[in-house]
């Protein structure tokens, strides 16, 4: 019953953590933010950003997810570590699901 | 299956028993009057024998072919050996049912790779769609291949050996927070089929996500499933038939058996005991004891149907 399709954290924690240190700051724009599908769930689920902000969505998991804000965005299907950006130019809330999984839902609050 | 019928059938205990001891790799359920009778474990080859007499169909779902990742690297191979299974059955079944996620992300290959598989059978197939099979950036695939002659999204209904088969799509429009969708069109619709259909016809209603809530945080339900019921509810004999959650799940409600299937492709796990649905990881030589194909069974004037679930090794 072991699942193997949940990444290594402590490996990422890593990785992250030795990018942070070895890239020079400008090579990573500050404002640009991402959010993770992992177990049929966006993390973080709700995030507050600044108008002109860049989030990418990366697919973690073994099956794939879409990313949709009815009327806002829609991504293509996600495979496993595909991505999907948007750049919100205007304030407000954007709620999004995934339309094969509808039950998972997330909230860009764009201020 | 009249010698293995419970009760006033005439089955003994006895009888019972000895059946469970055969080393098996089916458990066969028969329905009557409502109550579900697990007979225990039987032999495969021994339930399609005593199956023979009536009509008999199968069920394959979920074969998610191109699907490659831990769970099953190579998800056509044991639908490979799902056919194999299928067409060693002594007693040829009338036709099949797939009930959706024939592929894992819409690819032309993919459905040109389950075609060639699933045609190894030489049997009818009538198909539902998944949510896998829509994915396409036209959604064009699956409906040029499986949508002539059905309505909507791929709706339709068909009757054989008297029985009122009904093919419905809850995977289309779904809406944000929610479950499976049927909508209001197919519904209409639904209610318009069985319009004049006589009470005591049987009837198979079939669809990929279950039609039943199973597990609403996982999304395993039908939103506006509960009104697709409220139609069938007069009739005698109500089976409904679904995969999506790749294990096997049986409830029944009145005259109402609600089954669902094995995957051909991957393991789920049971409700809530895992992080989430995704695929689930389990030794090599326990896999094939997960994946499957279900047979069901009907005799005419019994309003009694038994379903054999037989999994790929057991």
């Amino acid at each position: 019953m072991k699942r193997f399709n949940r990444r290594d954290f402590g490996v990422d924690f890593g990785l992250a953590l030795a990018a942070a240190i070895l890239l020079p700051a400008t090579t990573v724009r500050a404002d640009d933010t991402a959010v993770h599908i992992d177990n049929f769930v966006f993390q973080p689920a709700e995030l507050k950003i600044k108008v002109g902000t860049t989030v990418t969505w990366t697919n973690r998991d073994d099956i794939p997810h879409t990313i949709v804000s009815a009327g806002k965005f829609r991504s293509k299907t996600l495979d496993t570590d595909d991505k999907f950006s948007f750049t919100f130019t205007n304030a407000g809330d954007y709620k999004y699901f995934c339309s094969l999984h509808p039950h998972m839902t997330g909230m860009i609050k764009v201020e | 299956m009249s010698g293995h019928d419970h009760g006033n059938d005439g089955v003994s205990r006895r009888k019972v028993l000895e059946c469970m001891t055969w080393a098996g790799t089916g458990v066969l359920w028969t329905i009557t009057g409502g109550v579900p009778r697990s007979l225990g474990i039987i032999d495969s080859a021994e339930a399609a024998t005593a199956a023979a007499p009536g009509m008999t169909f199968l069920q394959i779902s979920d074969s998610h072919v191109g699907f490659d990742k831990p769970a099953n690297p190579n998800a056509l191979g044991t639908l490979e050996e799902a056919v194999a299974k299928i067409n060693a059955m002594p007693a040829k079944p009338s036709f099949m049912i797939h009930t959706g996620d024939i592929t894992h992300l819409s690819k032309a290959a993919e459905f040109d790779n389950a075609e060639r598989i699933i045609s190894q059978t030489k049997l009818d197939v009538h198909y539902v769609p998944g949510e896998h099979d829509f994915i396409d950036e036209e959604v064009k695939l699956y409906r040029e291949r499986y949508g002539r002659g059905t309505k909507g999204h791929g709706w339709y209904s068909f009757d054989a050996g008297g029985v009122h088969f009904i093919g419905l799509v809850n995977v289309v429009d779904l809406k944000a927070g929610g479950l499976g969708n049927l909508g209001a069109e197919q519904l209409e619709w639904l209610e318009d089929d069985l319009r004049g259909k006589s009470k005591s016809t049987p009837i198979v209603l079939f669809a990929h996500i279950p039609l039943w809530t199973v597990y609403p945080q996982w999304g395993w339900g039908t939103e506006d499933g509960g009104r697709a019921l409220e139609y069938v509810k007069g009739f005698g004999s109500v089976t409904v038939l679904n995969g999506h959650i790749h294990q096997v799940m049986q409830k029944v409600e009145g005259n109402v058996t609600f089954h669902t299937a094995r995957s051909t492709a991957f393991p789920q796990p049971a409700p809530g005991t895992a992080a989430s649905p995704g695929p689930m990881k389990v030794e090599d030589a326990k896999l094939r004891s997960m994946l499957g194909v279900a047979s069901v069974n009907f005799k005419q004037n019994e309003q009694r149907l038994a379903i054999i679930d037989t999994p790929l090794q057991g």
